[in-house]
């Protein structure tokens, strides 16, 4: 019988009635008693010496409460990054301070060098208006081979624009050389995996309260992960210390990445509204968001694969230059490291893996972790190099990846990137993919739309990335500053009903119905009497928060820790209830039941029992039922799968559509299956507006010129087709209880070299063949200029 | 300083408004309506969808000072008069229209101006309508699904869950 509730099963989300009514409770919803308001003063050059910043019409302004500086900030920390990354030759990686405010140079446009405090945000502008900022400006860096030739330094005190230059895996690269050397076949493609801005509807604010009596500070913000926002600015910043700093990250209008991180403005609120005894508050314009936030992307590659005449793999070999931008942001170095190199080859049992990854100050905003981080960079060079030697072998796309999957049966699987995969079925995928796609009327369709004066294009993919983020002692070796475990603490209030503290957070994904199914099937409870917390370290244990599809694999397995010790600690008050020994205790559908015997309790009976121990034997039992569970993952989860999509080319316009798109994944285990299948469509949404639309540019003095959504191409719904999506070829992982892998960034991942290896398609089947690549995003003018050479 | 009068919701309301304050500020700030959102600052999300005199309206388009007299409705005044959720929201939860809830109230704000008008929009009739609302979470697939489900059209062909 199917089952009516918990996993597998979609329970509508309980948290849409408040944001369909309009009573989602976002950081900017937040007012308080008293607040003020800060406006920041930003750089509009991209690179300059600051000589002075005169605040003197501005500080007596009506309204002004109080003006920062660089020069205020100058003693406390940096903000860091969370990876330290060595370069080939063992240098450890360079880390200019990242301030608060900037001091001495500007180092980008938007780089904010003061901050104004008023009583209304009106006058706070109308004060940043009138600070005379004197900076004298320099050249700006913005290209990165210009970066990396030297000339103007973005940080002077390094001399150099280079952050590291890494190799993974260094032993291996001899080895690669030699067999791409003396290879029947090598296919070489450059690429450009385009810069994007992650634009979250909602744009980054924060609200600081300082308690003057208790020296308690709030700091109310827009956060993926409020823990780790306190403790790098306890840790790192302005040393507040953790039992003073409460971080409250309450509904969060999307992260993807974007607001994994610290920004300067968090700190600036605090320090304010310390200063001024009062709640201050800051929210990000949209221009400001374009300007500041961490963007995504941003690789420049030269990409080798070796193979055998009949398309054996033999090795891979990848050059990449990573933008950072012109501060480290917190997972700016690992993302086009570990999260990139480690996933180089692919689903493929290919011997060599080399890549090598020069890392790039400029003078451009940070960039940083973005939905898929790394992963979806790798999957396009690879699996756009497959695409070109497919067709340079006259080899289907198709028989090509199946020829060099790596089969079921050599899991667990040691790539030569250096991961282990626990498990997988990759031609499972494509058989499903064949299955639903109907592959054998394609060239009837071609043929339709060529009647109509369109070229129409196939595009096949698959992808395999890293989840689940991470084994602690795995990234500690690799670099990580921070363990990636995550906690979780289940209440049993007394009368039945639970709480569910966790460290993840839900900025979109449905942590408030999923969670629950969980627990609802371990202790047979109705999931209604469930509710979970989250985002306010003052109520939850300790998390890292919700990024790299890692909340149910690693929260959702603590959650499941947490439930285990609660039915442990139940059964105890079960058997003393049924005087019966704990053993004999059997717990089943939510019911305590001593075996053999009719004797049963319900599961809210022991419950109250915890809470009113009137009987109990105090030295064998403690009171309440509650208990906490952190969980550090053994190894990462590897989500994989089987992507196609067919697009129509207007030769006239090289205008691209998108007819159709399929996106086959395996997830392992699926909670709730509503919920996976709209992560999924998002995911597909943001890759095809990267493949097709976004764009995000600076010229060559570091201005931006794709600063509003007048100028970046954001995908709307006209732009977007349905999508067909489906996740039925679970290979659970074998490492966490639940066997579940992650679905958040899946879509992203795999749709923008489907994308592209569609775009091809069409345009060879048009008889243009000298077309082997269309960087991104492939837009109707990209296209139109292939066609016509 | 400019003193209106607003009926919102059904409801009358006076204040008063600096010249330069928008019809969103208005909302959020004076009246603590934050159901409806700011995204952007060239008026292209759509986050910020009201209906002014029954129609759609950007309230970041608009002064507050311009609505003086005018009939405004806003997502907090949607649901039925029993307070459950009206056809067009019931149908967001439904077919899992909304992820993070940030584009939400614009989007069901301009879908209920569309069906006004239209009462059995096509795919391509509302995806067009909603080149106006901006969504990063969705893809869009789920929002489309879930208008014309709401509309009385029978979804059950179109792909997911
Ligand atoms: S806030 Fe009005 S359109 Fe974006
Ligand atoms: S649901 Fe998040 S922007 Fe639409």
């Amino acid at each position: 019988m199917p089952k009516d509730s918990g996993i597998g099963t979609s329970p509508k989300r309980r948290e849409d009635v408040r944001f369909l009514t309009g009573n989602g409770k976002y950081t900017d919803d937040i007012n308080l008693t008293g607040q003020s308001h800060a406006v920041f003063a930003r750089s509009d050059v991209a690179h300059g010496k600051i000589n002075n910043i005169d605040i003197s019409v501005a500080e007596n302004m009506p309204g002004v409460l109080a003006i920062f500086t660089g020069e205020d900030f100058a003693d406390v920390g940096g903000n860091p990054a969370g990876w330290l990354i060595n370069s080939r030759d063992g240098e450890p990686m360079k880390e200019p301070k990242r301030p608060v405010l900037a001091h001495g140079k500007v180092r980008h446009v938007g780089d904010a060098y003061a901050a104004v405090v008023a009583e209304t945000a009106s006058q706070a502008q109308d004060a940043v208006d009138a600070i005379i900022a004197d900076i004298t400006e320099f050249p700006a860096v913005v290209d990165m081979e210009t970066a990396l030739a030297g000339g103007g330094f973005v940080h002077d005190e390094i001399g150099t624009n280079q952050c590291f230059d890494w190799g993974w895996i260094e032993d291996n690269r001899a080895a690669t050389d030699a067999a791409i050397k003396s290879a029947p076949h090598v296919t070489t493609l450059s690429l450009v995996n385009n810069r994007v801005v992650p634009n979250a509807i909602e744009t980054r604010a924060s609200i600081a309260d300082y308690d003057r009596g208790t020296g308690d500070y709030i700091l109310y913000t827009t956060s993926q992960n409020p823990h780790l926002t306190r403790l790098l600015i306890s840790a790192f910043v302005l040393g507040i210390p953790e039992n003073k700093l409460r971080v409250v990250s309450p509904d969060v209008g999307g992260g993807f990445g974007s607001k994994i991180y610290h920004y300067g403005e968090e700190a600036l609120v605090l320090a304010a509204a310390k200063k001024l005894c009062r709640p201050v508050k800051w929210t990000a314009s949209r221009s400001e968001s374009f300007l500041t936030d961490a963007h995504g992307r941003d690789h420049v590659t030269k990409i080798e694969l070796a193979c055998e005449k009949d398309g054996t793999f033999i090795a891979f070999r990848t050059d990449t230059m990573a933008n950072v931008g012109a501060y480290l942001s917190n997972f700016s170095t690992v993302t086009p490291t570990f999260l990139h190199g480690t996933l180089m080859a692919g689903n493929y049992t290919v011997p060599n893996v080399y890549v090598n990854v020069k890392a790039v100050f400029t003078n451009t905003a940070p960039v940083d972790a973005y939905r898929g981080a790394g992963r979806p960079e790798a999957t396009y060079s690879l699996e756009r190099v497959i695409d070109k030697c497919a067709r340079e072998l006259s080899l289907d796309p198709i028989e090509l990846r199946r020829k060099n999957f790596i089969k079921p049966d050599q899991f667990p699987y040691a790539s030569a990137a250096g991961l282990e995969y626990d498990t997988g079925n990759y031609d499972a995928l494509f058989d499903k993919l064949e299955e639903i796609v109907d592959f054998g009327g394609f060239n009837a369709r071609r043929a339709a739309s060529e009647k109509n004066g369109k070229l129409r294009g196939l595009g096949i993919n698959s992808y395999i990335e890293a989840c689940g983020i991470a084994p602690s002692n795995l990234v500690g070796i690799l670099g990580a500053r921070v363990g990636l475990y995550d906690a979780a603490t289940v209440r049993v209030n007394a009368t039945g009903n639970i709480s569910v503290m966790v460290g993840a957070h839900s900025h979109g994904q449905g942590h408030a119905t999923a969670f629950p199914q969980v627990v609802s099937d371990m202790l047979g409870v109705d999931e209604n009497s469930i509710e979970i917390v989250h985002g306010d370290t003052s109520k939850i244990p300790f998390g890292m928060g919700s990024y790299g599809s890692r909340s149910l694999a690693v929260c959702g397995s603590a959650v499941v820790r947490a439930t285990e010790k609660i039915i442990n600690k139940a059964r105890k008050i079960a058997a003393h209830m049924l005087e019966a020994s704990e053993g004999d205790i059997d717990f089943k559908d939510g019911k305590f039941s001593v075996t053999g015997t009719d004797k049963s309790l319900a599961f809210g009976e022991v419950a109250f029992k915890a809470y009113v121990p009137h009987d109990y034997p105090h030295d064998e039992l403690e009171p309440g039922l509650e208990e906490t569970a952190f969980y550090d993952p053994a190894n990462f989860t590897y989500p994989s799968g089987a992507y196609a999509c067919e697009v129509e080319v207007d030769p006239d316009t090289g205008q691209v559509t998108v007819e159709s798109f399929t996106a086959v994944d395996d997830f392992g285990n699926v909670i709730n299956p509503m919920i996976v299948t709209g992560q999924v469509h998002g995911g597909i949404g943001q890759g095809i507006g990267q493949a097709l639309l976004e764009n995000c540019t600076y010229d060559e003095s570091g201005q931006l010129l794709s600063a509003s959504y007048m100028d970046y191409a954001m995908p709307r719904a006209s732009d977007l087709p349905f999508y067909n999506v489906d996740h039925s070829c679970a290979m659970p992982c074998t490492h966490n209880p639940l066997g579940v892998k992650g679905c958040g960034e899946a879509g992203a991942i795999g749709s923008p070299p489907t994308i592209v290896n569609a775009v091809v398609d069409a345009l060879h089947s048009g008889g243009h063949t000298h077309v082997t690549h269309i960087d991104m995003p492939v837009s109707p003018v990209r296209v139109w200029s292939a066609i016509n050479n | 300083m400019q003193n209106i009068s607003i009926k919102i919701n059904g409801k009358s309301v006076s204040g008063s408004v600096e010249g330069r304050t928008l019809l969103v500020e208005f909302l959020r700030n004076d009246l603590n309506l934050t159901g409806t959102h700011v995204g952007c600052d060239t008026s292209q999300c759509g986050a910020c969808t009201i209906h002014v005199n029954g129609v759609a309206v950007k309230s970041c388009t608009m002064f507050a000072a311009e609505a003086d007299g005018f009939s405004v409705d806003t997502i907090e005044g949607q649901e039925n008069a029993d307070g459950s959720l009206n056809k067009i929201q019931q149908a967001f939860q439904d077919h899992h229209g909304l992820q993070c809830g940030f584009c939400t109230p614009g989007m069901v704000m301009s879908a209920a101006d569309l069906l006004k008008n239209n009462s059995t929009p096509t795919e391509a009739e509302i995806r067009t309508h909603l080149d106006g609302n901006i969504c990063r979470c969705t893809g869009y697939h789920n929002i489309v699904k879930a208008i014309m489900a709401a509309s009385g059209q029978d979804v059950s062909a179109i792909a997911a869950e």
